[in-house]
């Protein structure tokens, strides 16, 4: 089957429409009141058609030569002397893919927002806000040059912050947002000092360069590894990874959709793309991937633990997204690209179908707190249906997507981390334990709420029930190892052979045994109640203390480094030295001057006579010295 | 005896010397200007003196010195007005008493 190649103008407009669909709808239809409906038609109509072109681009990137279309663009900026930054497009395998994500997610995100934010006063800010969002995130995937990649890369950052703090008036909001903006904002240090090394070593930014064998070769081992860590510094950032995690759960104040859109399938993957964009010059820095590693598969175990305990829905979902992240980070460390960016690819669709439907939760009970939910099965069958389906493949249960996605990754940590392959494994039981105590305390039951709780409109379910088609069968897109052939090298067999032999392998047992034992323990503690949850509370008090408290990751940055060491020490030395030795030396140097003025008048006689008299005796000085000196 | 450079030179510098010093000391500001005269006189015999012995072909001392001679009587003409005014606005020509712009 021979597709026609797609022309380069409709590339351009795969990320061009949603920037028009935002520039259209904030200045042009903003002035008229009450015309909210068409700004929603504008951006889903802007994205549908993004989708569209994306779903082009994928098949016309698999006939492309070398499986790449380079577009040279504009030469954007230019160093005087130096070479030019060109804004261009790299369309390959993995841009395509992710275009695809980006597209299907947000199309059904803005669908779903329809009836979420329906009677929601800056609704037209909404679409406007989602819809540069859109653009900026795909922009963030197409660019061919680390600059621009940078540019979109805080103007996704923007768009974030912006979309945390859409119900401005919560201050919780307006603080979740600008934690948001300051977190991130220290991994993007780390990115702009590797942009600075970068340069400065090779001459330029260009991906495709900078990724080739020749230009790695002409950086040395210790300035790679740096080079690599800060890049990986501005994933972390982005990706809510250890230490830099804090600002994701927070990020939950803002809409259900855009948790749903940026802080689970789109934005926080950003981090992963970056390192898989970049994986051939960190396969130059093995520290560094050791590093990436490391910390994924930490901040995997980490943020589920505190999952486990966290009694608002979307917080369990955040700290499952931190976790997620962290075991994508741990799979494109150990094995390449593609297991990465499968994991993050089936993630996007289980983990938005999850947020869309806590969001119908919330419509259905006006609340977000377990604690009030229950039984709600009989009351909303769709909402439970599809985020059990999405439970069932974010737990990593055979055959859906969730287990093929998580083999990848636990097959590649076993062979290159034995240690982290633990890590994976322990994440795998515990996402299982905490997705499916959400699951159990919200659906079974009794219902513990006060509000009637009712079924969401079909504009909601229709979203989510295409969101769950992917959730369920994204993954058997590998089972005959086509995800793998079309990223990475590795050949194509069977497709049944693989969606069953899957199975046959120890690995997935294991796997598959740690999964079923998470659920089978929720089981136990929420439903059977065999053991009360309270006295495993009561039993395991410490823990559930440190985990209740988020490790006090929260009280360290905020009472120790904020308002101690920077608040109480730095900033206020700072004051100090302006107020006692910059001031002070200013203030003396004043004074001096008035005080010289103060003498200095006294001469100031009025009286020539006396000016002229000075006059004469400066003169014969002068004279005299000449004539002594000769 | 006829008269030679120096002698001119020596007249010059006592000329000047009585006009510095009366410029410096008195008080009157007429007199102080007919003292800033004196030393310009001072200054044009000197001219004079050196342009006779030195080139004598030359009359270019001469010439300023005639210069200086018509500066000297503009100066005049706007120094006394000033004085003229300074006494009708003040009522006193005494210069330590002209001291506006003292601190």
């Amino acid at each position: 089957m021979h597709i026609m190649s797609i022309p380069s103008a409709l590339i351009w407009a795969v990320w061009l429409l949603p920037l028009g669909a935002f520039a259209l709808i904030s200045p042009l239809i903003r002035p008229f009141p009450g015309k909210a409906e068409p700004a929603s038609f504008i951006s889903i109509g802007a994205v549908g058609i993004s989708f569209a072109l994306s779903l082009w681009i994928l098949a016309s990137v698999l006939q492309a030569p070398d499986r790449q279309i380079i577009l040279h663009g504009a030469d954007w900026l230019s160093i005087s002397g130096g070479p030019v930054f060109n804004f261009g497009l790299l369309i390959d395998p993995l841009s395509a893919v992710m275009l695809s994500v980006v597209t299907s997610v947000s199309l059904m995100v803005q669908v779903y927002s329809r009836a979420y934010m329906h009677s929601d006063p800056s609704y037209l800010r909404y679409f406007a806000l989602i819809s540069l969002f859109t653009a900026a995130m795909l922009g963030l995937i197409v660019s061919s040059n680390l600059l621009s990649t940078f540019a979109f890369w805080e103007l996704v950052g923007l768009s974030s912050y912006l979309l945390i703090g859409f119900w401005f008036h919560r201050p919780s909001a307006v603080a979740a947002a600008k934690k948001a903006f300051l977190v991130t904002r220290i991994g993007d240090v780390g990115f702009l000092a590797a942009l600075l090394v970068l340069y400065t070593k090779t001459g330029t930014l260009d991906i495709t360069a900078l990724n080739s064998p020749g230009v790695l070769s002409a950086i040395s081992g210790g300035v790679l590894t740096w080079a690599a860590l800060g890049l990986f510094l501005g994933a972390m950032g982005k990706s809510g990874q250890f230490p830099l995690h804090v600002w994701l759960p927070d990020a939950m104040e803002g809409p259900t959709p855009v948790s749903a859109l940026i802080h689970a399938a789109t934005m926080v993957a950003a981090g992963v793309f970056l390192v898989a964009r970049m994986y051939p010059l960190f396969q130059a820095a093995p520290h560094a991937l050791t590093v990436v590693a490391i910390v994924g598969a930490f901040s995997a175990v980490f943020a589920a633990t505190m999952g486990l305990v966290m009694k608002d829905i979307k917080r369990v979902l955040a700290y499952s997204t931190i976790s997620q992240l962290g075991l994508m980070m741990l799979g494109i460390a150990t094995g390449g690209v593609w297991v990465g960016i499968f994991y993050l690819f089936n993630h996007a669709f289980f983990k938005s179908l999850l947020f869309l439907g806590a969001g119908s939760v919330n419509h259905a009970t006006g609340t977000f707190d377990l604690r009030e939910m229950g039984g709600l099965r009989k009351k909303i069958p769709w909402t439970f249906a599809f985020f059990v389906l999405a439970a069932v493949s974010l737990s990593g249960i055979w055959p859906l997507a969730g287990f093929f996605s998580k083999e990848g990754v636990l097959a590649a940590a076993l062979d290159k981390q034995p240690v982290l392959f633990g890590f994976a494994l322990l994440t795998t039981f515990l996402t299982a334990f905490y997705i499916f105590r959400v699951v159990f305390l919200v659906f079974f039951g009794d219902y513990r709420g006060s509000h009637g709780p009712h079924e969401s409109s079909r504009i909601m379910l229709v979203p989510m029930g295409l969101l769950a088609v992917p959730a369920v069968a994204s993954g058997w897109l590998n089972a005959n190892g086509g995800f793998e052939h079309f990223l990475g090298d590795g050949a194509t067999h069977g497709f049944w052979s693989g969606f069953i032999g899957a199975l046959a392998h120890p690995l997935a047992l294991f796997s598959l045994l740690a999964a079923l034992l998470g659920v089978f323990s929720a089981y136990t503690l929420y439903i059977k109640r065999w053991i009360s949850p309270d006295k495993v509370k009561w039993f395991l008090r410490s823990p559930y203390a440190i985990f209740t408290r988020k490790y006090g990751m929260d009280e360290l940055y905020e009472n120790i480094i904020a308002r101690n060491a920077l608040y109480r020490g730095v900033f206020q030395a700072a004051d100090w030295t302006d107020r006692v030795v910059i001031g002070g030396a200013s203030a003396g140097i004043a004074s001096l001057t008035t005080g010289a003025g103060r003498v200095l008048r006294r001469f100031q006689t009025g009286q020539i006579q006396l000016y002229a008299v000075a006059a004469v005796l400066g003169m014969t000085a002068i004279v005299l010295i000449a004539l002594v000196r000769g | 005896m006829t008269a030679g450079l120096n002698n001119y030179l020596v007249l010059s510098a006592v000329l000047f010397s009585i006009g510095l010093y009366g410029a410096l000391s008195r008080k009157n500001a007429v007199v102080v200007l007919m003292c800033v005269e004196i030393m310009l006189n001072a200054a044009n015999l000197s001219l004079v003196a050196f342009s006779r012995f030195v080139t004598p072909v030359a009359l270019s001392g001469q010439t300023v010195a005639i210069f200086s001679i018509t500066a000297a009587a503009a100066e005049v003409a706007v120094g006394l007005a000033v004085v003229i005014a300074l006494y009708r606005q003040r009522g006193t020509v005494d210069v330590n008493d002209i001291n506006l712009l003292k601190w």
